[in-house]
């Protein structure tokens, strides 16, 4: 069909998630044929970020600097420090515009299935990072886990929260209940149930 | 092919972007997984969490495919512990060694039928104890059934305070006197529910049923006792956990 670039083009294209070969067929084509609007702009782009990018040392996010934005960002309140388990989650806090503190990435969630312990994520320095240098008590006064409402999700938070016991700072976690806008005629048992214990007054 | 079976989820393994390969531990068809479509969809939200009881139905053009599964919730049993880190763990574990105890496809009614009980009972103040009893519903199942009947020593039916870590035989307290250093501790609640149990009964309890699940189920597996087991006991371990008060 084409050369043995173009399909080395559409076969690295088709590993990106939400597109199969025949989307990555398209979106090559589209490419090729937007050579100087898009294809080298592009790939221009994605080379500057293969060499910026880099793992926050403090926290685990992804920016192009050491300390990240967001963990150098003097305005932010660095006493409460929000746990997620990706970056993807840091994002989606971050797009809400309800959270001033910092993050901490953990990289993952305990799973027995994928063998991933507690050493395979970034609890340890979590841990160092609320406990504070030396002697000193450090700056953290709260920690929200934010973990997804899930089992290996939850699992994580008490085991996180464990972690943290005994380092005297407050330790909380988002509530589960109605989202904003859902029906109560179509929330699963599980929500329904949760969100009935976790009932405040009015 | 084509059957229709109550389930739970033990495990759920991502596959591609959408779907996932789900382990049921059902009733009639044993541990079995199959392919589903959208797993991860807002539609299937808590539908495929490990310990939710699932009405399943398995399709697939040969019996030995893997074929798909479509499943409907029945109860979240999940959704209801997933704020007691104790319960959750038990949860977990006990959810971890079906996944990899129990071989696939092979019918185990009463193991179903058992953790079907166990996670209902989550919520309970003796969970723990419940647990214990769970293990050792399992151990029989699987072939390796304890003998806390009566002594194997003396052939006498009270005062059964130890096992014996080879055969799984209850020793007497007289018997086991002089090997007691050798022998595993039984719990007295393992044998009478009725009877009361705190942190070192329940501990004792985990340590029997886990040395023959670990050496008699999974060492001949290739497999070891699972991370989850372990952390349900450390956890247990660090709390001080006292019958009928959590």
């Amino acid at each position: 069909m084409g050369g043995p670039e173009i399909e080395r083009l559409i076969e690295l294209l088709a590993r990106l998630p939400g597109l199969g070969p025949r989307s990555a067929r398209r979106a090559a084509l589209h490419l090729m044929k937007r050579r100087e609007a898009l294809l080298e702009p592009l790939a221009d782009a994605m080379t500057t970020a293969a060499r910026a990018i880099q793992v926050c040392s403090v926290c685990g996010n992804l920016d192009s600097r050491d300390p990240c934005g967001l963990c150098a960002d003097g305005k932010r309140d660095a006493s409460v420090v929000c746990v997620v388990e990706d970056v993807a989650d840091l994002w989606a806090i971050e797009r809400s515009g309800a959270f001033r503190g910092r993050y901490h990435v953990l990289g993952g969630v305990l799973s027995a299935l994928d063998g991933t312990g507690p050493d395979d994520l970034r609890i340890a320095s979590l841990v160092a990072r609320v406990r504070g240098p030396g002697d000193a008590p450090g700056e953290v006064r709260e920690v929200v886990i934010a973990t997804n409402a899930t089992v290996e999700g939850q699992t994580t938070a008490h085991y996180i929260a464990d972690r943290l016991a005994g380092t005297g700072v407050a330790i909380t976690r988002l509530a589960h209940g109605v989202p904003v806008g859902g029906e109560l005629d179509y929330l699963d048992d599980g929500t329904l149930s949760a969100a009935l214990r976790a009932r405040r007054a009015v | 092919m084509e059957w229709t079976d109550r389930g739970i989820v033990i495990a759920r393994r991502k596959h591609g972007e959408s779907s996932a390969i789900v382990a049921l531990l059902t009733r009639e068809h044993g541990r079995h997984l199959g392919l589903v479509r959208g797993a991860g969809g807002k539609r299937s939200t808590g539908l495929y969490e490990t310990g939710t009881l699932v009405a399943a139905r398995w399709r697939g053009r040969l019996a030995e495919h893997l074929g798909s599964l479509a499943c409907e919730m029945v109860a979240p049993f999940a959704a209801s512990v997933l704020d007691d880190a104790g319960r959750l763990a038990a949860l977990i574990a006990a959810t971890a060694v079906i996944d990899q105890a129990v071989p696939e496809r092979e019918p185990h009614p009463a193991l179903f039928d058992a953790t079907l009980d166990l996670l209902a009972n989550l919520p309970q103040a003796d969970w723990p104890q419940r647990y214990v009893r769970w293990e050792c519903a399992c151990l029989a199942e699987l072939g390796f059934g304890l003998a806390l009947d009566r002594c194997a020593v003396t052939g006498a039916s009270e005062a059964l305070t130890h096992v014996s870590p080879r055969t799984g035989r209850a020793v007497s307290a007289a018997a086991a006197q002089p090997y007691a250093d050798r022998l595993l501790t039984l719990p007295a609640f393992i044998g009478d529910p009725a009877q009361p149990a705190g942190t070192r009964e329940i501990l004792a309890g985990l340590a029997l049923t886990g040395h023959f699940l670990e050496h008699h189920v999974l060492a001949p597996l290739g497999h070891r006792l699972p991370a989850a087991r372990i952390r349900l006991v450390d956890r247990l371990r660090r709390s001080s956990y006292v019958a009928g008060t959590t």
